[in-house]
């Protein structure tokens, strides 16, 4: 009996000098939603790429659904869906027509559809646009009929990279009620990359990727526990005089950036009444908050997601522009 | 089996986004008609009888039929470009159909498109002055789609390794005019200079022109506009094999690319 749906040795994806995926291995299970968290350039879309049988394997295996990626690529294929980051719809085609596209590509029988493409584009509610063409829909819109299409041919694992990127809060969260709702549904494994730490929270399990390397897999609230303890961020008057009273007083090494300074503690509600009473420096505001992935990454890597990504963009920015200037 | 409906989707695909762009239809047409009307009538008056017993419009008709089918089948390929561009080959590259039944499609799909452009051209043979049987337009129709299907797949693998539409653009340039005005399209191939006489048998599309022209003006492989290669004189046939060994190896190269790409 397999118990996974996935399952990944020891991948290693190459591109001329750079590791874009250093020798990394998992599994997930049926029905499961694991997420890819990291930073950009982490390895994450070059990991779904080969997944999805569009890349390579430099080395290491993987199965999909019982496939193996490289020697049964057809089989893979009709077995997930996908969304990609970027559109990939024709939008010189209505809705409609983009569906029933991927509909007869993905032998989806005749019978069915119709009304499973019904199905679909009422589910992410543009059956009223169905004749629409692509070009005139929004980008919310876009997504979403990439989702119907995704799910189309009801694929045993659908594959979501960076699902929610750029669009506003309200779609957002519309489009994970449809996943969570299609998970209880239709009974599929979610897999997704991203790097919006509310989005993460939402997987059962979460591998941090970072430069390629698997640094921790697990789940949510577990992953937080690494970082065991409650956070607290101060704004005082005088930051260097409160670090060093706060080295002094409760020996712990606190972290400095332009909204104050952050350190942990075990057990905050019980900490800061007291620290509030006895402090000499003046506090002008204080927060207590539970660790959230963005510290469990911080902790293992010992950077920030959010900079990172600015940093990498930057890098890719700057690679860019020689490319374009050859 | 399942090759075969990829073909089909892929084509169906392209056949779609025809259909509902058709005033790209108007476009493609009007270039060709400008050069048979505007030049054909022009210089027939002026240049007399080319022999065979054919004026100028009439010689070039079936050249511009031939000029159509090519132009519109070989910058077909700009769709696979596009599609990079725009995202949604991934969505094809992802789908379980095999590389090589894109390509396939890709082709048949430039050509089918072409092969209905070429037949609007057609319909204006009575204003020249050609007079076409049914008969005869049931012969010419699968020629224009050998030529139409051989330069669309050139056009397809071509698009496999470029990347940009810009690029594409640049390449089509610069082969389509030196094939159009070196295959006979205009003029009539025998006594031109050597060195012109030995790029108009390198090119594909010579053969293509040839065959429609003969079928076209009823006349015979050894009259001025037939071709010969080599001291042969190439009968219809000889020039159909030419063509079709050279769509062959051209479809064959293009599924390859297709299917090497990531």
């Amino acid at each position: 009996m397999d118990d996974y749906i996935i399952k990944v040795e020891n991948l290693v994806k190459k591109f001329g000098q750079l590791v874009a995926v250093n020798n990394i291995s998992f599994s997930v299970v049926p029905r499961e939603i694991f997420g890819f968290l990291g930073p950009n350039g982490a390895g994450k879309t070059t990991t779904i790429n080969i997944l999805c049988t569009l890349s390579r394997p430099t080395s290491g295996r993987a199965i999909v659904n019982g496939y193996d990626i490289v020697r049964q690529q057809s089989q893979v294929r009709q077995s997930i869906g996908l969304v990609f980051q970027d559109p990939s719809l024709d939008d010189r085609l209505s809705g409609l027509q983009n569906l029933r596209f991927h509909a007869l590509v993905y032998h989806v029988p005749a019978s069915v559809r119709e009304q499973r493409i019904e199905q679909v584009l009422k589910m992410m509610e543009l059956w009223d646009k169905r004749h629409g063409t692509v070009r005139t829909y929004s980008g919310g819109m876009k997504r979403r009929l990439e989702l119907a299409r995704g799910l189309l041919h009801y694929p045993k694992v659908l594959f979501l990279d960076e699902p929610t990127l750029g669009l506003d809060p309200q779609t957002r969260n519309r489009i994970w009620e449809y996943i969570l709702e299609l998970r209880e549904r239709e009974g599929i494994t979610i897999f997704l990359t991203t790097h919006y730490m509310d989005e993460a929270d939402k997987a059962d399990r979460i591998a941090i990727i970072d430069h390629g390397k698997l640094v921790a897999m697990d789940t949510p609230e577990r992953l937080k526990r690494i970082v065991g303890k409650d956070i607290i961020c101060v704004k005082t008057g005088n930051d260097d005089q409160a670090a060093e009273e706060i080295r002094l007083r409760y020996q712990i090494e606190a972290r400095r950036d332009s909204n104050g300074l952050t350190f942990e503690v075990a057990s905050g509600e019980e900490f800061l009444p007291t620290f509030i009473k006895e402090f000499g420096t003046e506090i002008l505001s204080v927060s207590l908050r539970s660790p959230s992935l963005d510290d469990v990454f911080l902790k293992l890597t010992g950077r920030e997601i959010r900079e990172e990504t600015t940093d990498a963009f930057k890098a890719m920015f700057r690679q860019h522009g020689r490319h374009t200037r050859r | 089996m399942n090759n075969l409906r990829g073909v089909y989707i892929i084509w169906y695909r392209d056949i779609l986004r025809f259909w509902r762009d058709r005033v790209r239809m108007i476009g493609m047409v009007s270039l060709p008609l400008l050069f048979l009307f505007v030049f054909g009538s022009g210089l027939s008056s002026r240049m007399g009888l080319l022999g065979a017993g054919t004026n100028f419009a009439q010689f070039i008709f079936p050249g511009i039929i031939g000029m159509t089918v090519l132009m519109s089948s070989f910058m077909a390929g700009v769709s696979v470009v596009w599609d990079r561009e725009f995202g949604f080959l991934k969505e094809v590259l992802v789908a379980p159909i095999s590389r090589a039944s894109v390509a396939g499609g890709k082709t048949l799909g430039a050509a089918t498109v072409a092969l209905i452009q070429g037949a609007v051209i057609l319909l204006f043979a009575p204003l020249i002055g050609v007079s076409l049987s049914p008969h005869l337009v049931l012969m010419l129709l699968p020629l224009m789609f050998l030529l139409a299907a051989a330069m669309g797949s050139f056009g397809v693998l071509l698009a496999t390794r470029i990347r940009t539409i810009e690029a594409f653009q640049a390449v089509m340039q610069m082969l389509t005019f030196p094939m159009v005005f070196l295959s006979g399209v205009f003029f009539p191939l025998q006594g031109v200079p050597t060195w012109m006489s030995v790029l108009t048998k390198i090119n594909p599309a010579t053969y293509g022109i040839a065959t429609i022209r003969q079928v076209v003006l009823g006349t015979s492989p050894s009259s001025p506009f037939g071709i010969n290669l080599l001291g042969h004189t190439m009968s219809l046939w000889d020039n159909v094999a030419v063509l079709a060994a050279f769509g062959a190896t051209m479809t064959l190269l293009a599924m390859r690319s297709f299917g090497s790409q990531d």
